[in-house]
């Protein structure tokens, strides 16, 4: 494979006094699916608000694409274009209707017709088991719905990399497998995805890579295989028997 | 891959069973019974008491000494009569000034809110003379302005000023009031959650397609209660542009009290002040029950 799609290197970021990731390193390819893992407070979160620019690095260097995100003379708004993220909050616009949420980006930002924007958001929204949903508010949808609308949002713009923030987090359980089908097919269209999951059974299944990442810091980082069947680090054995729910007093895995 | 072992059942709501047969239970009756009668008490004991209270009100103003003076200086229904049209005259200039200065303070307000919340450099001196602007404002009376633009703007004899008394009073409310709705929009533009901000940001809108069309319409809805507040104060406060002289309803009763030396035209005033901001307080509740009960719905998703 050649140049990676997103390339991060020695990545810093610290809040006050507080260091929250400390010298990563990360690569994504094109059509690959990349999951973060770890803890709460691990710094999977950070990460991809960097990736995304929406907070500012510290030390290290972001590049997607060829281009160095983290250069303060960057046209910041040119370079989002490219990328599109997901949040855990959903974060619909509320005075919005979910076809305004999803067309705002195209029409505003890339200039896109409105009757053509509209019709990419409505096969969107079919796609996802939204069809009829168009027209809504936000509020009018459960947790799940507005999850898929949120992605939709991302897609519409046609972004090279999606970001997807611990995405089934704040929904019901019943309403997780609806969001991660979106994601699976999401996969098998080609789409390069770095998503922060704590949805193990997942991450085993549809990511390339699965990083595990402990104190701000990338510990262990593999294929799904390896990192869940024979994990070599002390730190990820132990989380995984934590968040996996097995016994094992010598932390192994059994799987 | 097999995620949709989870998945919840949709379309639920067609497969309920048919409700033909449910009949309440006695017990249910009974209760139902119950409760309608004592809704049936309190409305009888409310009302009584209610009549007593204002048997009571009424006695007592009626057999205080001054009861007789009262009601011929305040109470005189001819006078009353005869001050009603040059009062409702001088009301419908009350209404034009609120309807004026309301669109100008709405466009002044917007316009300090704006500036002092973006974070451009360029604006810098902008942002100073808008925070200067409203720190100065909010903190001069509303009266002691109306003098100062009524006599002090004139007086300085530059080429346009307005001399109409009632432009220069309209002048001195949009400066007294645009401070005030200035800082309720910028309350409303920092009540908009920052994660709306980072998700605009994320899909490429710029600083101010963000504010355009994700911040600003969420912040509007959000204080549209308090700024219906301030403009219920405003039309009351159109009055106080009687001390410059135009003939708006308070002036007009000011004549009409002077000249037969009764108070009754002030209280036809109050009156027609009263019809107006009646029903606006009235809307302004349901506006806010409405936005309380959106706010209970989003954050209990």
């Amino acid at each position: 494979m050649s140049e990676p799609l997103l390339r991060v290197r020695g990545l810093r970021k610290q809040y006050g006094p507080r260091v929250v990731l400390r010298s990563i390193d990360l690569d994504v390819s094109e059509h690959q699916v990349v999951c973060l893992i770890g803890g709460s407070g691990s710094g999977k979160s950070t990460l991809l608000r960097c990736v995304d620019m929406l907070d500012v690095v510290d030390d290290g260097t972001i590049h997607l694409a060829g281009i160095e995100l983290t250069d303060p003379r960057l046209d910041t708004d040119a370079a989002r274009k490219r990328i599109g993220i997901v949040f855990q909050a959903y974060n619909l616009f509320p005075h919005l209707s979910v076809l305004d949420n999803i067309t705002l980006a195209p029409r505003r930002v890339h200039g896109v017709p409105r009757k053509q924007a509209e019709e990419t958001a409505r096969e969107l929204l079919a796609r996802f088991g939204l069809a009829d949903k168009a027209r809504e508010h936000p509020d009018r949808l459960s947790g799940g719905q507005q999850q898929r609308a949120a992605i939709a949002r991302a897609l519409a713009t046609e972004p090279d990399l999606l970001l997807f923030d611990e995405i089934t987090s704040a929904l019901d359980p019943e309403l997780v497998g609806e969001v991660l089908d979106v994601v699976a097919d999401l996969k098998r269209r080609g789409l390069t995805i770095l998503m922060a999951t704590h949805e193990m059974d997942f991450a085993r299944q549809v990511a390339d890579q699965v990083c595990f990442l402990e104190n701000g810091v990338i510990v262990e980082q593999g294929t799904a295989e390896q990192v869940f069947t024979a994990p070599r680090e002390q730190a990820t054995r132990r989380f995984l028997s934590r968040v996996l729910d097995l016994p094992g007093r010598d932390g192994t895995v059994v799987v | 891959m097999d995620f949709t072992k989870t998945r919840a059942p949709h379309g639920a709501a067609g497969t309920a069973p048919a409700d033909d047969a449910y009949r309440p239970s006695e017990r249910e009756v009974e209760r139902r019974r119950f409760r309608r009668a004592r809704k049936r008490r309190h409305t009888w004991i409310s009302a009584v008491c209610t009549l007593l209270f204002l048997v009571a009100v009424a006695a007592g103003a009626l057999s205080s000494p001054g009861w007789e003076r009262v009601d011929s200086l305040f109470l005189d229904g001819t006078e009353l009569r005869e001050a009603f049209p040059d009062l409702l005259h001088g009301f419908w200039l009350n209404i034009r000034m609120f309807v004026i200065a309301e669109v100008l303070i709405l466009l002044l307000g917007l316009l300090t809110a704006l500036v002092r919340v973006t974070r451009a450099p360029g604006l810098q001196p902008l942002r100073l003379a808008a925070t200067l602007y409203v720190d100065v404002f909010r903190g001069i009376p509303t009266l002691l302005l109306v003098f100062l633009v009524g006599f002090g703007l004139p007086a300085l004899q530059l080429q346009g000023t307005p001399s109409e008394p009632w432009v220069l009073g309209v002048i001195a409310l949009v400066l007294s009031y645009g401070a005030y709705v200035g800082e309720v929009l910028r309350a409303g533009l920092n009540s908009v959650h920052p994660s709306q901000r980072s998700a605009a940001r994320a899909l490429g809108l710029s600083e101010r397609q963000t504010l355009r069309h994700v911040v600003l319409p969420q912040a509007v809805r959000n204080v549209v209660p308090p700024l219906l507040n301030d403009f219920i104060a405003l039309q009351k406060d159109t009055a106080l542009v009687a001390v410059l002289g135009p003939l708006e309803a308070l002036r007009q009763a000011q004549i009409k009290a002077d000249y037969d030396f009764n108070y009754t035209p002030y209280l036809g005033a109050a009156l027609l002040f009263i019809a107006v901001t009646i029903p606006l307080t009235r809307f302004a509740d349901r506006l806010q029950r409405r936005a309380a009960q959106r706010t209970w719905a989003e954050a209990g998703r």
